[in-house]
Parts: structure tokens; C-alpha cells; sequence
């Protein structure tokens, strides 16, 4: 079931301010941030966010294509565990 | 055989029911083109004359219903796209794992394929290290 687009999309208050603040200071840090549940929208792209996964932050440089996607997808919280990671060449890595 | 679309062939079934068997039409579509066309839905496709064939494809081409190859290419689009940006989608999409959320401990042979078993293979080091 979508959002209504009454409400249109939903963006946390204090990640919009950051946004905000660093598009008129036209810095180019990354922003920080945990709020994953944060929608896309068009004036994040170009900006590079640091989306926290619950353990550490990661990179995510936000293009056009992303927009309508919510911050957390590029965030992976999950470490995909393989098989035979006991050879060798696992461990080299 | 009719043809319609260029390569769809449904055979000798009620026009309603072999218009489903091109990619992109189900029930639903079947139905409402018919409608449109002008066409009984329970004549044999067989028996269908080229005119009414004509009308067909015109209906599904006015209404832009995408189907066959084109609706085909979209699909593999949406889902390059979403390869592209690093999504979870498309990280699920990549490793041919389920993508909605269903659980993978059991399960999931549809996305994984057959099974595959697994034995963990050790390094030298390990060896002599129990040794």
C-alpha cells in the first residue's frame, strides 16, 4: 500500500535541515546520518550521505535513479556469509 | 494458426482464452480487448477472419498495452536500474536470492535453484593447526 501523496514523501525534520544547510553552504561532506527510513527526494541528489547500518556508516553517493528509494536500502545491516571462507585465498583477502 | 503481433501463435482455443497465451495479456486484458475489438470472445481463434484479427492487434496497439519483447526488455530495465544504484533489491536480484523479504534457511528453491551441498574446505593451516 503506498503514501498518500497528500503527505508527499517522508523526509526526517533533522536530515531535511541538514540538507538544507549544506546546499546553501554548497559543501561537499558527506552528511551523517541514522535516519534510514528517509525518503529520496530530488535535492539530495548529488549529495553524499553517510547512512549508519547499525554498526558503522556507509557511503552512499545519491544519484537521480535513486530518488523514491529510502536511504536504509543502500545501507546494508547484513554481512552475506559465504561458504569456504577457511582456504587461503579467503583469508589473504 | 493466426498470427498477431508478429510472432504470437494461441491455436485452436476460444479467442478469450489463447489471447492470454501472448506475454503481457491475461484474463483481465483478454477480455477487455475483445470488448473493444468487437469480437466474440467464444469464437475458435481459427475462425477468426483477418479483418477481425486486424481489429485485435489495432485495439492493443491503440491502448499501448506493452507486451511481448518490449514488456520483456522494461522488466530487465527495472531491474538493471536497480543493480545499478546498490539497492538491497538489487543486491538480492545479483546473488539470485528472494527479494521480498521470504525466508531463505529452508525454502527459496525457486530463486536458488536446485541445491547445491556445500562442504566447508579448510586451509593446510587449519590442519595442522588440530593436529
Amino acid at each position: 500500500m503506498g503514501r498518500s501523496i497528500k503527505k508527499g514523501p517522508f523526509v526526517d525534520d533533522h536530515l531535511m535541515e541538514k540538507v538544507i544547510k549544506s546546499t546553501s553552504s554548497g559543501a561537499k561532506k558527506p552528511i551523517k546520518t541514522w535516519s534510514r527510513r528517509s525518503m529520496v527526494i530530488p535535492e539530495f541528489v548529488g549529495h553524499t550521505f553517510l547512512v549508519h547500518n547499525g554498526k558503522i556508516f556507509n557511503t552512499v553517493f545519491v544519484t537521480e535513479n535513486m530518488v523514491g528509494h529510502r536511504l536504509g536500502e543502500f545501507s546494508p545491516t547484513r554481512t552475506f556469509k559465504k561458504h569456504g571462507a577457511h582456504t587461503e585465498k579467503a583469508a589473504a583477502k | 494458426m493466426p498470427r498477431l503481433l508478429g510472432v504470437d501463435i494461441p491455436e485452436n482455443k476460444r479467442i478469450e482464452a489463447s489471447l492470454p497465451y501472448i506475454y503481457g495479456i491475461g484474463p483481465t486484458r483478454a477480455r477487455d480487448i475483445l470488448a473493444k475489438a468487437e469480437v466474440d470472445p467464444n469464437l475458435r481463434a481459427n475462425k477468426l477472419t483477418p479483418e477481425q484479427l486486424n481489429r485485435i492487434g489495432h485495439v492493443i496497439t491503440e491502448n499501448k498495452y506493452v507486451v511481448e519483447g518490449d514488456l520483456r526488455r522494461e522488466i530487465q530495465q527495472n531491474i538493471r536500474r536497480l543493480m545499478a544504484i546498490g539497492s538491497y533489491r538489487g543486491m538480492r536480484h545479483k546473488r539470485g536470492l528472494p527479494v521480498r523479504g521470504q525466508r531463505t534457511s529452508t525454502n527459496a528453491r525457486t530463486r536458488k535453484g536446485p541445491r547445491r551441498t556445500v562442504g566447508v574446505i579448510r586451509s593446510k593451516d587449519a590442519k595442522t593447526a588440530k593436529v
